[in-house]
């Protein structure tokens, strides 16, 4: 057993990931919506690294179907990374729901609904480890993006409980909270570049960290000082800034 | 974005364009002129430079490798890094390569590289099997030595101008080892220089550093290195932790007594006149890929290299008339590197001839331009020529007389249509 399923492959912190875990030697199951745009990557990967990397469909907004997906793989994971992340539209969402609602889904409910599935065998089995990606934008809510923030405070608060749970049955869960990073999500803002990291610093990050059996990661790791002190700052200030 | 080629000199606004596919490429090719591909950003001046580029790197998959053969599939924005990555521990090596692995194999075309095995084994084209290139109507063909073999020798070589690499099939070499067993040779002049390399030139790999400070008596002294991968030992290949230079020295910080005092402590590094090491491959071919952005350490003015060949009945005279010049005008470089190379190629405009070529660096300072004029002007009177992928200033004439093949070279980007499609600031400035 030596293969890793990726959630929300499509992602580049996903591929990033991907690609350190199969340069040290695992096998893959890349999960994403129309997993065939995933196979140029994963026959990328295969002649690089020669391991063997499977595209699988996965539609995390259709939660009646994850059961069937996660019955559907063949050689149950050793582990699984979950990156699925949609940062949407903040100011459709505050007068759209729809937009509110997918947003919440694709954060959150989705993810417990497969990681539910998933959690359930790790434990019966007594092995394997979840990474979920949360984010710093969870640490507190602000006012650019707090829909998407409350789904991720929502997400860390399940990976903790899920890691309390687990713990006495030999399964690591670690949060992995990035702050900014270089992506397609992020491409359209002007973010420092001394605070903002590439893929592959947080793939690394996250492969280090996940070995030694880390419990909360931030990534780069000034973001534990930064959300630190942002944390801190007393509700009746915090509420005049514009972060 | 803001845009320069390694030596920060020049500094432009261009507009990146990126591709996914065959039909992106092409909607960008039909869509501007004034174009050209841009890889890593490794060529020093501004042979990747124009208003619009044309980002490659992000058009970076492995598509084949055959363990029979060694033949290696891949897309043009692969970096030679990741090549070595994944196969020298399956015991492959490049059968060319430069001295820094960070460009990426499009670019490799394009400047048709060249490294310590020149005098063996030639330029990197000749590891090339075949590739696809984007013409400027977006049609695509396959070029090789049998197929479309007038595009085939123009790219290689072509600095980018006769169109865009898609894909790239190379040809790799079996190593059995990741060690280099080399040989150090100490020289007291120019004249032991030349006769240490002729002594040694049955070895694969071979490159000196010269100190261009050096006057009189002891001009042109070297440390010679010359080697060749060890038939035993281990092929893991993990790159060391890299040191970064984290922003620009000042202005003041190379000056001629900083460079005089590294050339002195370099040179006398080294105690025997023969010396052996084993070394790593990552220290014999990529010194300076261990020290990311080691450009910065010029300043944020920058540098210019400056890399000229001299065929070789002509290479110690024009050599010493070239170190003279140098050490007078007490310009001096760290990074004086000295290697003889083997025959000329079939390609339009590479760079190599049979004979001797010296690389400099030089700090982007007031009074540079002259000398490196003066330096033209020797170079030219001796019948050599200067590397476009290292060029940032040399004009029409000085490129003309170094590239006799130019003229059908401007025929074919004209036959092809190309002429006015792909274009960088480099090729406008000596008139491609």
């Amino acid at each position: 057993m030596s293969t890793i399923l990726i959630i929300g492959a499509k992602s580049d912190i996903a591929q990033a990931v991907a690609r350190q875990y199969a340069a040290q030697g695992y096998d893959l199951y890349l999960a994403a919506r129309n997993a065939k745009e995933l196979e140029a990557f994963a026959h990328d990967l295969n002649i690089r690294t020669q391991r063997a990397i499977y595209c699988v469909d996965l539609d995390i907004l259709d939660f009646e179907s994850h059961q069937t997906f996660y019955d559907g793989l063949k050689e149950k994971p050793l582990g699984v990374i979950c990156a699925v992340g949609m940062l949407g539209d903040q100011k459709i969402a505050e007068s759209d729901f729809a937009q509110s609602h997918k947003i919440l889904d694709t954060n959150f409910t989705g993810i417990v609904s497969l990681l539910n599935i998933i959690a359930n065998d790790f434990e019966q089995r007594k092995s394997g480890f979840i990474v979920g990606l949360s984010s710093v934008a969870g640490d507190r809510g602000r006012a650019s993006n707090y829909i998407y923030g409350a789904a991720k405070a929502a997400f860390t608060a399940y990976l903790s409980g899920l890691r309390n749970r687990l713990s006495n049955s030999n399964v690591h869960v670690m949060t992995v909270k990035p702050g900014f990073v270089n992506t397609q999500m992020t491409k359209n803002m002007d973010l420092p570049a001394k605070l903002t990291a590439q893929p592959e610093d947080i793939a690394a990050d996250i492969y280090k960290a996940q070995q030694k059996g880390k419990n909360i990661l931030y990534s780069k790791w000034m973001w534990l000082w930064i959300m630190l002190i942002i944390k801190h700052i007393p509700e009746f200030i915090f509420k005049k800034l514009s972060l | 974005m803001n845009l320069s080629g390694w030596g920060c000199f020049p500094k432009i606004m261009a507009k990146a364009l990126s591709f996914t596919d065959k039909a992106s490429l092409k909607t960008i090719i039909s869509k501007y002129d004034q174009l050209i591909a841009y890889g890593n950003g490794r060529s020093y001046g501004d042979s990747a430079l124009n208003t619009h580029i044309i980002k490659a790197r992000e058009h970076h998959y492995f598509l084949d490798f055959d363990e029979a053969s060694g033949i290696l599939h891949i897309q043009s924005g692969v970096l030679l890094a990741e090549i070595l990555e994944s196969l020298v521990p399956r015991g492959w090596f490049l059968k060319i390569t430069p001295g820094t692995k960070l460009i990426t194999v499009g670019g490799a075309i394009a400047s048709d590289v060249h490294g310590k095995n020149h005098h063996m084994d030639g330029c990197f084209s000749e590891s090339v099997i075949e590739f696809n290139l984007m013409l400027a109507d977006g049609s695509t063909v396959l070029c090789s030595k049998t197929e479309y073999t007038d595009l085939f020798h123009a790219t290689c070589g072509g600095m980018g101008l006769t169109g865009v690499i898609l894909d790239v099939k190379i040809g790799l070499k079996k190593i059995k080892s990741q060690s280099i067993l080399q040989t150090t040779i100490k020289t007291q002049n120019l004249k032991q220089t030349f006769a240490a390399f002729e002594q040694h030139k049955d070895q694969t790999y071979s490159v000196a550093w010269i100190d261009c400070l050096a006057k009189g008596a002891q001009l042109g002294r070297s440390l010679l290195m010359v080697g060749d991968f060890a038939d035993d030992g281990d092929l893991n290949y993990h790159t060391n932790k890299k040191l970064s230079i984290p922003f620009n020295f000042p202005l003041f910080a190379l000056n001629k007594l900083t460079v005089k005092a590294f050339n002195f402590l370099y040179y006398n590094k080294v105690r025997q006149t023969i010396s052996k090491q084993k070394v790593s491959l990552d220290s014999f071919f990529y010194p300076l890929d261990a020290l990311l952005h080691w450009n910065r350490i010029y300043g944020k003015k920058g540098f210019a290299q400056y890399q000229f060949i001299l065929p070789k009945h002509n290479s110690f005279e024009g050599l010493e008339k070239i170190l003279n010049c140098i050490a007078d005008s007490g310009k001096g470089s760290f990074l004086a590197v000295l290697k003889l190379y083997g025959k000329e190629n079939e390609n339009y405009l590479s760079f190599p001839l049979e004979g001797y070529s010296l690389a400099l660096d030089f700090k982007m300072d007031d009074g540079l331009l002259d000398l490196l004029k003066q330096l033209d002007a020797i170079v030219l009177n001796y019948g050599g020529r200067i590397y476009l992928a290292k060029d940032s200033r040399i004009d029409k004439a000085t490129f003309e007389q170094g590239y006799p093949n130019i003229e059908a070279f401007r025929a074919l980007r004209k036959h092809y249509k190309m002429d006015e499609k792909f274009q960088s600031l480099q090729s406008k400035r000596v008139d491609i």
